[in-house]
């Protein structure tokens, strides 16, 4: 095991990307992902890793330069943040087209305007269908561990997939924890560089990014759709065997609360903690709630969270994005209503949107929500609200 | 490198297969049967979205038998730029054999490059890659229907710069491509033209004996979109540099070098008549382009220290 130490967020990515020997950076600074990436430089200029590093001159480049290194065969890193992610959008969709095993870690935050440097989920939910597997961790060590992991699940042969790893703009990337950090052997052992996939090579030259015509198109999306549906198989073998390496677990869906709960409270990222801290404060009162914490997202564990949220009363989603004008503008809402849908489980649902533009997500919001869903969860669907209930905002 | 003097002597490895869908007469089409001669074996070709992209890999087929990537359309300058980062690093940690050499080229149409790839490419020159940049100028969006760009000629008609009573189709000067290369200060720039193969071959091989950064700007015509005959296109070819409407030339580590003289010109009129797209022009508009002409050619002749493009012929 490695040694503990304190680092910030992004230095404890910077070091799992370290660990994973990665070939190629390919990356852009000014978001809350920079100092990942100036990290990096950092190691690379010490010799403490050989990488090369590409300045590129937009986040459009960077993901475009990491899609060329990877299909030269490189294991390849980049991150990014809100409007970077926005312009990688063209992008994002190609490289999970092409199956090009890319980590990227997205630093949460906000989508302009107004322009809001700050915390939120608003460009990891606005590339959710980017085809790309995502997760989001809870806590700095889960955003160290989960570089090694995605390496691990995208460089599978049954996968090939793109694979982002999220964490929450400033709430971690700027804060500090202890990180037992994960040194290079066991990294490498946990996740060996294998070619696994096709590569631009002259003894054997492969055409790739070829023009599909509607005799093809579909057949290369249904396989698309095929890999996401088989990650989920393979993204449970590695967590298993994470935590037999490692002694940490992180599951696609974890619940933290009452054994039988009739509350509960669904969110991502650091927020859950900050649900659990209140849910401690309040064990005395002897109440059945809990939370459920969504760390996978694409795919999304939808068997996992109708087993946990089926025997409950009513559940309060928390979003910390809006998408105006959808049936559910909580992207996370709009989700788990759909897998409840079609598991026919009748738990009612409330959505809450929380938190935008860096707004703390406080222990006063959490007791408001969960207080809300005591008063409603008795009441009959029909007199339930149907919009969202915005938390913190003044009106 | 053995000197090509002839269109005899250049290989006769076909490495750009026949059967693609590029029309009858089609400058690029020749361009790039040519490049893939004069690039080595060991290479790796980026290209940007465009007309030869679609019509050379509809799957299951393709015409490229060196490794091939296609991202999209303005960023082949940074695909190439990443192929380029992972083969260095690759070599150094053992991943690839450290005695093989693979060049990394990269071929985008004017639209690519001039407009909407000017950004990757910039970052690609900038950061002094190892890469050649090829672009085929075919002078508008030919692939979706002749829409302008940043390197359509003045007075050229194109759909989105049509003729009618108030517009006489562009109206503005072509994009100096040359220009913006030079400014990164990359070793060596050249232009080539599909009427010339000998000089195109030359300067390809050359271009990949030069490490850094490198940008070829190759003439393309366009049957469809120029308006003309499908038969004409190398008469067209030889017409642009007779006329000094395009100059073959090459620029290495800032010394210019003119690789095609023409002792006599032959008026501009020669060259645009054979075209639909300059079939609306005025007697005052043909000369305002002999005009262009005129002073362009002035310059690189002083550029050059001496005549190597020759007066009018009358």
């Amino acid at each position: 095991m490695g040694k503990v130490v304190p680092l910030s967020g992004n230095s404890a990515v910077a070091y799992a990307v370290k660990s994973a020997d990665v070939d190629v950076i390919s990356a852009y600074p000014i978001t809350p992902q920079t100092t990942i990436v100036e990290k990096l430089a950092e190691f690379i200029a010490n010799g403490e890793l050989d990488a090369e590093m590409i300045h590129v001159e937009s986040e459009h480049s960077a993901l475009s330069a990491a899609v060329g290194a990877a299909a030269a065969g490189a294991r390849v890193y980049t991150a990014s943040s809100s409007q970077g992610i926005a312009l990688m959008y063209e992008i994002m969709f190609i490289a999970s087209s092409l199956r090009l095993p890319i980590v990227m870690t997205i630093a949460t935050r906000a989508l302009s305007a107004p322009i809001n440097i700050w915390n939120d989920h608003s460009d990891f939910m606005a590339v959710s269908d980017t085809g790309w597997i995502m997760m989001m961790a809870e806590n700095n060590q889960e955003a160290h561990d989960d570089i090694i992991l995605a390496y691990k699940i995208a460089e599978n042969p049954e996968v090939l997939l793109p694979v982002v790893t999220a964490l929450d703009g400033y709430f971690m990337t700027h804060t500090t924890e202890p990180i037992n950090v994960i040194e290079r052997e066991e990294a490498l052992s946990f996740a060996p560089k294998r070619k696994t996939w096709f590569t631009l090579d002259p003894d054997k030259p492969v055409t790739m990014g070829a023009l599909g015509d509607p005799q093809w198109y579909f057949e290369f999306k249904k396989q698309q759709y095929e890999a996401m549906k088989k990650s989920r198989e393979v993204i449970e073998r590695s967590i298993d065997e994470f935590a037999r390496v490692f002694g940490r677990r992180y599951n696609a869906v974890e619940f933290y609360g009452d054994e039988n709960p009739e509350v509960v409270l669904v969110a991502m990222g650091h927020v859950v903690g900050n649900i659990r801290a209140y849910l401690n404060k309040m064990r005395s009162k002897n109440s059945r709630v809990g939370v459920l914490k969504v760390k996978l997202y694409r795919p999304f564990p939808e068997d996992l969270i109708v087993r946990y949220l089926e025997d409950v009363e009513i559940i309060g989603v928390v979003d910390r994005a809006l998408i105006p004008g959808s049936s559910s503008p909580g992207p996370l809402h709009s989700e788990i209503v759909t897998a409840l849908r079609k598991h026919e489980v009748n738990t009612k649902t409330l959505s809450f949107v929380t938190g935008l533009g860096g707004r703390p997500v406080t222990h006063e919001h959490i007791g408001v929500m969960l207080s809300k869903l005591s008063e409603l969860k008795d009441k009959p669907v029909s007199e339930l609200p149907r919009e969202p209930l915005f938390i913190g905002v003044r009106e | 490198m053995s000197k090509v003097l002839t269109i005899r002597d250049l290989p006769r490895e076909e490495r750009f297969a026949p059967g693609h869908r590029m029309c009858q007469g089609c400058g690029a089409a020749i361009l790039m049967r040519h490049i893939t001669k004069a690039i080595p074996k060991d290479a790796i070709i980026v290209h940007a979205t465009g007309c030869v992209e679609v019509t050379t890999t509809l799957y299951p087929e393709t015409s490229w038998m060196h490794p091939w990537l296609h991202i999209a359309f303005e960023n082949a300058a940074a695909g190439a730029s990443g192929i380029e980062a992972a083969l260095k690093v690759l070599k150094r940690k053992g991943q690839l054999p450290a005695e093989k050499e693979i060049k990394v080229v990269a071929i985008g149409g004017d639209g690519g490059t001039f407009d909407i790839g000017i950004q990757a490419l910039s970052g690609m020159l900038e950061r002094e890659h190892d890469i050649l940049y090829v672009v085929y100028d075919n002078e508008a969006y030919m692939n979706t229907g002749i829409q302008r760009s940043g390197a359509t000629p003045q007075w050229a008609w194109t759909t989105t710069t049509p003729v009618g009573r108030v517009w006489r189709g562009e109206w503005r000067p072509k994009k100096d491509i040359i220009g913006i290369a030079l400014a990164h200060k990359v070793p060596y720039v050249a232009t080539v033209n599909p009427a010339y193969l000998p000089d195109l071959y030359m300067k390809i091989n050359k271009a990949m004996s030069i490490k850094g950064p490198k940008l070829i700007h190759a003439f393309s015509p366009c049957v469809p979109g120029w308006r003309y005959e499908p038969s004409i296109t190398i008469t067209l070819c030889k017409l642009a540099v007779q006329t000094g409407l395009w100059v073959n030339y090459e620029i290495e580590n800032g010394v210019l070098n003119v690789t095609t003289p023409v002792p006599k010109r032959k008026p501009v009129r020669e060259y645009l008549k054979l075209q639909g797209r300059f079939r609306h022009l005025t007697e005052e508009e043909v000369n305002a382009i002999q005009k262009y002409v005129d002073e362009q050619v002035a310059h690189i002749n002083k550029l050059v220290g001496k005549e190597v493009i020759g007066p009018v012929e009358t």
